[in-house]
């Protein structure tokens, strides 16, 4: 009897014990170049800040602003916004995060390189009290908010006097960090591992994440990541490449989690370098030719969603009816019509190491054109150096693959189709050298509209004028997938943003 | 000898001096460093001044000569992604690189010496026609095969081994992080040391059972055996002594291939080495480290060799140093 009594004792002490450290593991395929949050505009830079820091607020799953320093805000006037921000916040150095902060951090991403083109809108910000701030905008905004979604609150008094951003030298800012955030930055080796522990006094206390101790390492090569969680050496990767996907679904104790994401892949044809892309027929019959459903199927595996447009279905620009259509017969009809039913020969590149199997599906485009007698020599090159050739727009056809900061269609269309302008940055990844004067309007009227309805009915029409005119051909829209241990819940705490809420997120303990 | 390595220190000037020169010519080839610094939505105007301030609009010339004149007072640039001097980069990256190299030299010599032997003394035995049959296979397989095969059975399939990283290091004579004084960091080293040692175990084996055959034949083996020694005597010290002068030579040749090796183990296992630096460099397009990583490398060959040279004159004395390599 009594031994039975020390022993219930024991393994209550046991479970006891276990429950008081979880520890995530996770291998993503790259890192945070710098802890400094304004230094580079990336996706490694978003899962660190989000980690460090809290945003003023956040998408939800279902593309809503979810309050977080900032619990609730309202509009004072066409031109200004006010935030009110959570009290009893402190920052990991143990300053209080006021007001002040805010101020700071908006002036400081105004003058950040990566950052500055999305904060241009905002005049300034100014403090109405301790923890009260308007935000204020040149024009009317219609994406004040979506732009708040990347001010993430950082220590003024930390960083004042010593925060410059610099991109290639050695910066307090970027081996220093406080913020406000669910992770303290305990020690990291650049490049090879990262460990944060969890903030103990974060102010979030209805967040139901029970993650202590966070471990990452970035493991670029894919069949090593996905290795290292099939072997029980990490408990959360991303991404998983559509090759592994069957191997990954063999295992019972792993889950796979797929989100489609709004980043797209389209090619460009350069109208400045071949007289016949200036044929609106010629543009049709590529189109046409091109079979997007059979890419997504065969090559990603269904991990993708084939595109007939730019704007992603959750995008305001967004139209229904607008589909990727494919009839080799048309095209055929249509390459005839334009004088060109024996065809010509163009040029190509892809990147073979910057988007899901870009490689092969750069091959299986050639191979379509090829059945409408365009010949097509491609080039495929690792991504440093594509996009230094991209800058240089040297093929006739280039892929590039777009995500929209601002979760808004207006941002793909000011990089991708709108008139190129040096001075503006305008048509920054115009490789089609594609120029219609009535999206370029339509563009600058969007960007003030503040009436939703006005606004979308804006937004479709470029997607209409650009499907008319097919100015570019969209291919499809990138999935994200992730894979874990079946304990760690992170369906719950991803979104198609690629930014999973670490801080929120539940691993059961047994 | 002091002329011996006087002379070799030129020859490695030299090379060096070559090997920095092309590595500049390449760089422009290798993508643009700018373009991996700044998010996609920067602006033109924002990236050329950055260019400005990175001195890289300037002339190849004007470039190189900004270059060499630091070189010659030992730095070798700042890394645009650490953002610290490279060779500080690079050197701390050494002690996982030379671990790794060095157990696989462990293992490729306790594997390599036996069998070599006994397939030569023994040709008829089963172990030696074995021995045979997987050093030929092991030539004509790629080692990013071997190594991705033996992640998938040891550490996917049997869970026996850790699949990536270094693991846990202990900090030995105040410098050196090692992996090699503690459990967890050996277990880390088993399966890239094993893929690196069945790369290069192939060639030896064979060479050491080649050179031992023809060895057996001589003249002072025949008279060793007539005096009536023991047979381990003959084998292992007349006859396998004589064997280990090209085996060095080769072992010296092969040094270059060991470093290449690295870089394809480094980058399946992720450790954390030179050669994992160096491709992250490359893809990173982090030129000043790709240069000096280049430079070192190029370096580590002049010595190395200079050190084989240095124990042939050990193991076969009629070897003069002076009159010999350059």
């Amino acid at each position: 009897m009594k031994i039975k009594r020390i022993l219930l004792c024991c393994i209550t002490l046991m479970l006891s014990h276990n429950l008081s450290a979880t520890t995530l593991r996770m291998a993503f395929d790259s890192d945070p170049i710098s802890l400094d949050p304004h230094e580079q505009l990336s996706e490694g830079t978003l899962q660190f800040s989000h980690l460090v820091f809290d945003p003023l607020l956040r998408w939800d799953q279902n593309d809503n602003f979810e309050p977080r320093l900032a619990k609730r805000w309202e509009r004072v006037d066409e031109r200004t916004v006010r935030f009110f921000l959570h009290q009893n916040v402190a920052f990991h150095s143990g300053n209080p995060f006021t007001a002040q902060d805010v101020v700071y951090t908006i002036q400081r991403l105004k003058t950040s390189p990566d950052f500055r083109a999305m904060f241009d809108t905002i005049e300034s910000a100014s403090v109405v009290d301790d923890h009260t701030v308007d935000v204020h905008t040149f024009d009317p905004s219609p994406l004040l908010l979506n732009i708040m979604a990347y001010v993430f609150p950082i220590d003024k008094r930390f960083y004042q006097g010593r925060d410059q951003i610099i991109k290639y030298g050695n910066s307090f800012a970027s081996h220093n960090v406080s913020g406000t955030g669910p992770f303290i930055l305990k020690s990291r080796e650049l490049g090879t591992r990262m460990e944060l522990d969890r903030n103990p006094q974060y102010w979030d206390t209805n967040s139901r994440g029970n993650v202590d101790k966070i471990i990452m390492t970035p493991i670029r090569t894919d069949s090593t990541r996905l290795a290292a969680l099939l072997s029980d050496d990490v408990d959360f990767i991303s991404p998983v490449s559509p090759i592994d996907i069957k191997r990954a679904e063999r295992s019972t104790n792993i889950q796979l989690v797929t989100i489609p994401s709004t980043s797209i892949l389209l090619l460009h044809m350069n109208q400045a370098r071949r007289i016949e892309f200036q044929d609106v027929r010629v543009r049709k019959a590529i189109n046409l030719a091109i079979n997007q459903t059979l890419i997504v199927d065969k090559i990603l595996k269904n991990f993708a969603t084939p595109a007939g447009q730019l704007s992603h279905a959750r995008f305001l620009g967004h139209r229904e009816e607008l589909l990727p259509k494919y009839d080799l017969k048309e095209a055929r009809q249509l390459m005839k019509e334009a004088g060109y039913e024996k065809g010509f020969r163009v040029s190509m590149m892809a990147p073979n190491n910057r988007y899901v199997s870009d490689e092969k599906v750069a091959q299986a485009i050639a191979a379509m054109l090829a059945k409408i007698n365009i010949q097509v020599d491609l080039k495929t090159l690792p991504k440093a150096q594509y996009f230094k050739e991209f800058s240089h727009k040297s093929a006739d056809i280039m892929t590039l693959g777009w995500q929209s900061d601002t979760m808004d269609s207006n941002n793909l269309f000011e990089f991708i189709v709108a008139c190129e302008d040096e001075n503006t940055g305008l048509g920054a990844y115009n490789a089609s050298k594609y120029c219609q004067p009535e999206i370029d309007k339509r563009i600058k009227q969007a960007n003030r509209e503040m009436d939703i309805d006005q606004r979308q009915r804006l937004l479709q029409e470029i997607e209409s004028i650009l499907y008319d005119d097919a100015a570019v051909v969209p291919l499809y829209w990138q999935s994200v997938i992730w894979a874990a241990k079946n304990d760690v819940k992170i369906r719950d705490i991803i979104n198609d943003q690629n930014n999973p809420y670490l801080g929120d997120l539940v691993v059961e303990t047994k | 000898m002091l002329i011996f390595l006087l002379r070799r220190f030129i020859q490695a000037c030299f090379v060096m001096v070559i090997i920095s020169v092309i590595s500049f010519a390449i760089q422009d080839k290798l993508g643009d460093p700018v373009q991996q610094m700044v998010g996609m939505t920067v602006s033109v105007e924002e990236r050329q001044q950055l260019r400005e301030q990175l001195g890289l609009n300037d002339s190849f010339l004007t470039q190189y000569w900004r270059f060499t004149k630091n070189a010659l007072q030992g730095d070798l640039g700042t890394s645009f992604y650490y953002k610290k001097p490279v060779l500080e980069v690079i050197f701390q990256k050494v002690p996982a690189t030379l671990e790794l190299a060095f157990c696989a030299i462990v293992l490729v010599v306790l594997i390599a010496t036996p069998f070599g032997v006994l397939a030569a003394i023994k040709p008829k035995h089963a172990i030696s026609r074995i021995v045979m049959i997987v050093t030929s296979i092991g030539l004509s397989v790629p080692i990013f095969i071997v190594a991705i095969l033996m992640m998938y059975l040891f550490s996917i399939e049997w869970n026996l081994a850790p699949s990536f990283g270094r693991g846990e290091t202990t900090q030995v004579l105040g410098f050196w992080e090692s992996g090699l004084f503690n459990k967890d960091g050996l277990n880390h080293l088993l399966l890239p040391s094993l893929s690196l040692a069945f790369a290069l175990m192939p060639i030896f084996t064979r060479l050491i059972r080649a050179e031992m055959m023809e060895v057996l034949q001589s003249e002072y083996i025949r008279f060793a055996w007539s005096k009536g020694l023991s047979s381990n005597r003959i084998y292992f010290i007349h006859a396998l002594k004589n064997t280990m002068l090209p085996i060095i030579t080769i072992g010296g040749i092969q040094a270059g291939t060991l470093v290449a090796y690295t870089i394809l183990t480094e980058t399946i296992f992720q450790w954390p080495g030179m050669g994992f630096l160096f491709m992250d460099a490359v893809s990173r397009v982090d030129t000043p480290l790709i240069s000096a990583y280049l430079i070192v490398v190029g370096g580590m060959f002049v010595i190395t060799n200079t050190v084989v040279d240095l124990i042939y004159g050990l193991v076969n004395p009629t070897v003069r140093l002076a009159s010999h390599g350059l």
